[in-house]
């Protein structure tokens, strides 16, 4: 499926092209900076592969960006951007995707930029609700700053500035997402060009925030931070790939299954030890984001098993943005403002 | 009602302070006295006081709520420095209030709010209506609790309730004794309580129980008159500083055709600027109450880049939060006001006092050279021009403007000379529309005259381009860390502030005679006081000339050709030195300061004896 055949709320305002669209006509002449080897690469060819498949006039998309490697991403894309400062960059798409519903707004953001120092703006602009799409690259690690910990680092991490190990505990940012009530929850890898496309996509397609998780490899300051998940060898077993419809099997042979435990908790079992009425199917338009909230939690922050992967949550709720512009349209649908009768008021007087 | 049996004195001018708890309802009436005032064609002014705590312990010193009005049948600058007329709804607002009374001021004092209790609350060693100690005022003892509960005996409310009307009773007896009429408190009570009909029946009895008292108590021998003041023919309403400046905004939302965006954080005293704006979507305002000061300033920068006429409001401490925010916006060269209604500082400070102590901070208070233009207004109404005036600036050269405002003027109001929206100056937004360089879209290509940078918004066809807070090429706006480029780009966002000041009028001067050798320079709203101290100053036969500045930064051209006209420069602010600091660094001027930080606006009175001084020592 193309996203040509979606339905696409997030988009239905955003004017269309006829011209035939290539990944080309999205890059810059900029010269890419990030460090050899670093997976914001692949992110962007992802990105800028996947674009002209939505058939946009470019000049309608906007990227808007922190502060990070991450952020440097709207100086390679050949559309409107903003490179703004640091953590803030959801509150400058959300005064712009307000004001501008004829826009396809996007944020670029990374595990620093959203989740410590703009994490307040990250939480709000998911529970507004407000039609934007929120990138987050999750490399584990402060890069632009040489090497860090940072909130999603696992504790104990050794870095520059933890000689002696980290001691914070670290956020989920699915967890930290869908307990921020956001309506759109999903999480991909860097280097599966396939897996992340498709997020995109139903990302693209939502109306309303959506928050996706993109882990992401810093080859320079915490390499291999996702390898386990990337290693063909071992991601099978690690990973779980979340399909709606589908129950929840992974491992070889899907030989692991998520079922729910004795005490209601969800539990990795042996699916050869459980019947098939026991596995939990999956449904990202499930109301109750219970589930997705538990599936987030299986998580092991230090070996990575069982990590789920694809779109947790995808649900419809009213967008900020468009209620925000019902409300106006529906005072102005009684009448437009007069400017010399507000400045005039109620009560006057006469001096002859 | 008419009140024929009693004469009727006629006064130029009459300074009343109702003062009571918070609780007491002394702002409604003072607005109310307010309204029918202005009906009436006095010139006015008015100083609202009022504690930073919601309802402070009933009965205290921190919880007195005060409203002061000074009316006039001539043009008047401030709100009063002494009350002529002070009503005291209790023994703390009487203690509060006292020492700014004259003696022989008149003293309405609600005794049966002087229970042993209350008086014992604010340390009276002694009931103050027994011991003598108010004898050289002209002292009105009335229950005006007990009176409004006597006059509503028969309506079916509770004695509470009846008791909280007292302030109509106390308004009906002002109204009667300053000859205001009652239409108007009518209308306003059958709107505002139109779905409580036992309410309002009980508020209009007790305002004409007050009025009927006046005319018929032997309290009050006379009446007064204050007549209406001249002023220039037309059409004029009251205005308080935070609308006038909301209204403003939407004139310039208009006068460019660019949708009005408010992005804001609650806080006092600029909330009301919040909450105005979202009552006129009709004008197709979009107002955001963002999760914290930065997010506000953070969207008004966003809704700018989409082609906004883009706005955030706050006081001092947002201020400080948007600072990171304001210098993005230099660097971004968009479009962005920026609204600082200023109270008493540091941190949080005094909230519902003014003060005005951010002019450095407007000035400089973001990291690397980041030039803002700087707009203050200098009366209520006034905020409406300086907030058109902020727009044409920031629109016109691309950039964010601060617009000072504080707690005075915001919460102050007088008598407005409606404006004429259709003599309102116009706003050009004048969008990029087409490639500027050789078939290029350059968007740091400047306007030779005004310097400023083109306006592309997204959705404009073959405009696409990268902006940020990376330092840009010249011309390109590609990221350039060229070091000659950065000491260009340096001083040409300078240069571009600098040369605003071709587009702004000049520094004018008020010196009626032409041979004053002393300048006071102020700024802001300190406006009305220096007015009428050089004003008093000059009715004693002294010389003084007058010059208040509207551009902060840059400073009008003319700014150091008048400095220098003078023997001596005084500079009256509301701060430690702050604008005295700016001149005296610009154009080595040895500026005398004359600085005081009380939360209220300054006394004349004082003021005039400084200039005197200066005169005097020349």
């Amino acid at each position: 499926m193309t996203a040509a055949d979606l339905p696409m709320p997030g988009l239905a305002l955003v004017p269309r092209t006829d011209e035939k669209q290539s990944a080309k006509d999205f890059k810059t002449d900029q010269e890419v900076r990030w460090c050899p080897g670093c997976g914001d690469y692949a992110i962007l060819a992802a990105v800028q592969g996947f674009l002209p498949e939505l058939g946009l006039r470019k000049e309608n998309i906007v990227f808007v960006s922190g502060i990070g490697c991450s952020s440097r991403f709207p100086y390679y894309m050949d559309t409107f951007g903003m490179h703004s400062i640091h953590g803030r960059a959801p509150a400058i798409a959300t005064g712009l995707a307000l004001t501008r519903p004829d826009l396809s707004v996007w944020v670029i953001t990374g595990d620093g930029d959203a989740l410590s120092i703009g994490g307040n703006h990250l939480i709000h602009a998911l529970r507004r609700n407000v039609n934007l799409k929120i990138l987050l690259f999750n490399n584990r690690i402060y890069g632009l700053t040489k090497g860090q910990y940072s909130p999603t680092s696992e504790t104990g991490k050794v870095t520059k500035s933890t000689p002696l190990g980290s001691l914070d505990h670290s956020f989920n940012p699915v967890s930290l997402a869908l307990g921020a009530e956001a309506s759109f929850v999903a999480r991909t890898m860097d280097s599966d060009r396939k897996h992340l496309t498709e997020v995109l996509r139903r990302a693209a397609a939502h109306e309303g925030t959506a928050l996706v998780e993109i882990m992401q490899n810093c080859n320079i300051f915490n390499d291999g931070a996702w390898e386990s998940l990337k290693d063909s060898e071992t991601s099978d077993d690690r990973m779980i790939r979340l399909e709606d419809g589908q129950p929840v099997v992974f491992g070889k042979d899907a030989s692991k299954a998520v079922v729910r435990g004795a005490d209601g908790h969800i539990v990795v079992a042996n699916t050869a030890d459980v019947d098939d009425w026991e596995i939990i199917h999956y449904d990202s338009h499930a109301d109750d984001p219970g589930l997705a909230f538990a599936l987030s939690r299986l998580a092991d922050v230090h070996s990575l098993d069982n990590t789920a992967v694809g779109v947790f949550r995808d649900v419809q709720r009213p967008a900020y943005d468009r209620m925000v512009r019902e409300q106006v349209a529906s005072v102005r649908a009684n009448g437009e403002g007069d400017l010399q009768a507000l400045l005039q008021g109620k009560d006057t007087w006469t001096v002859h | 009602m008419s009140s024929d049996a009693k004469a009727v004195v006629p006064l130029g001018h009459v300074v009343i302070r109702f003062a009571g708890d918070s609780g007491d309802g002394m702002q409604l009436t003072g607005d109310r006295f307010t309204s029918e005032t202005a009906g009436l064609g006095n010139d006015l002014s008015t100083l609202p006081d009022f504690p930073a705590e919601i309802r402070a312990p009933a009965g205290t010193l921190p919880g007195v709520s005060a409203f002061q009005l000074h009316f006039a049948d001539h043009d008047i600058m401030t709100p009063g420095d002494r009350p002529d007329v002070l009503v005291a709804m209790n023994p703390a607002a009487l203690k509060a209030n006292l020492k700014d009374l004259r003696a022989g001021s008149t003293l309405i004092v609600n005794t049966d709010e002087f229970t042993k209790r209350n008086i014992e609350k604010v340390d009276y060693a002694a009931n103050p209506l027994d011991d003598g100690s108010l004898d050289s005022y002209d002292v009105h003892q009335i229950g005006l609790t007990s009176m409004t509960v006597e006059a509503l005996a028969g309506f079916d409310i509770t004695k509470k309730d009846a008791g909280r009307a007292k302030n109509m009773f106390a308004l009906g007896l002002l109204c009667w004794l300053y000859s205001r009429s009652t239409e108007g408190t009518i209308d306003f009570l059958k709107a505002k309580f139109a779905k409580k009909p036992e309410i309002l029946a009980a508020n209009i009895a007790a305002f004409e129980a007050g009025w009927s008292f006046g005319e018929t108590t032997e309290s009050f021998s006379v009446r007064y008159e204050v007549k209406p003041a001249p002023m220039r023919a037309g059409l004029y309403r009251n205005i308080t500083g935070n609308p006038a400046l909301a209204y403003g905004l939407i004139a310039a939302s208009q006068q460019s055709g660019l949708p009005l965006f408010l992005g804001s954080y609650p806080i006092t005293p600029a909330s009301d600027i919040l909450h105005e704006l979202s009552k006129h979507k009709n004008f197709g305002v979009v107002t955001f109450q963002a999760e914290d000061e930065i997010a506000g300033i953070g969207a008004a920068l966003g809704a700018a880049y989409g082609g906004a006429l883009a706005v955030t409001a706050t006081s001092g401490p947002g201020i400080a939060l948007k600072s990171e925010t304001i210098g993005l916006a230099v660097s971004l060269e968009l479009p962005l006001i920026v609204v600082d209604v200023q109270r008493g500082g540091p941190s949080t400070g005094l909230p519902t006092k003014t003060e005005q102590a951010d002019l450095l901070q407007a000035m400089f208070g973001r990291n690397g050279e980041a030039p803002v233009p700087i707009v203050a207004p200098r009366s209520p109404g006034d905020c409406f021009d300086a907030a058109l005036e902020a727009a044409r600036i920031a629109v016109t050269y691309r950039t964010p403007v601060l617009l000072l405002s504080d707690g005075y003027l915001a919460n102050g109001s007088e008598p407005w000379a409606v404006p004429d929206a259709t003599t309102l100056p116009v706003i050009e937004p004048a969008f990029a529309t087409e490639p500027n360089h050789d078939g290029e879209f350059w968007p740091y290509l400047r306007d030779p005259e005004t310097l400023a940078r083109p306006w592309a918004v997204p959705g404009t066809a073959g405009l696409e381009h990268r902006i940020g807070g990376l330092e840009k090429a010249d011309g390109t706006g590609n990221i350039s860390y060229d070091p000659d480029n950065h000491e260009h780009m340096v001083r040409l966002r300078q240069a571009k502030v600098d040369a605003i000041a071709r587009s702004i009028g000049p520094l004018e001067v008020d010196d009626p005679s032409g041979e004053a050798r002393v300048l006071v320079l102020g700024w802001g709203s300190t406006y009305g006081p220096i007015g009428a101290a050089c004003r008093a100053v000059r009715a004693e036969g002294g010389q003084v000339a007058h010059a208040h500045l509207r551009h902060l930064n840059p400073f009008p051209a003319n700014t150091a050709e008048v400095l220098r006209a003078y023997d001596r420069v005084i500079i009256p602010e509301m701060n430690l030195g702050q604008l005295a600091l700016l001149i005296r660094g610009r154009f080595l001027v040895d500026a005398i300061g004359y600085n005081q930080v009380r939360g209220m606006p300054f006394t004349s009175e004082e003021l005039a004896t400084t200039i005197t001084d200066v005169i005097e020592s020349l």
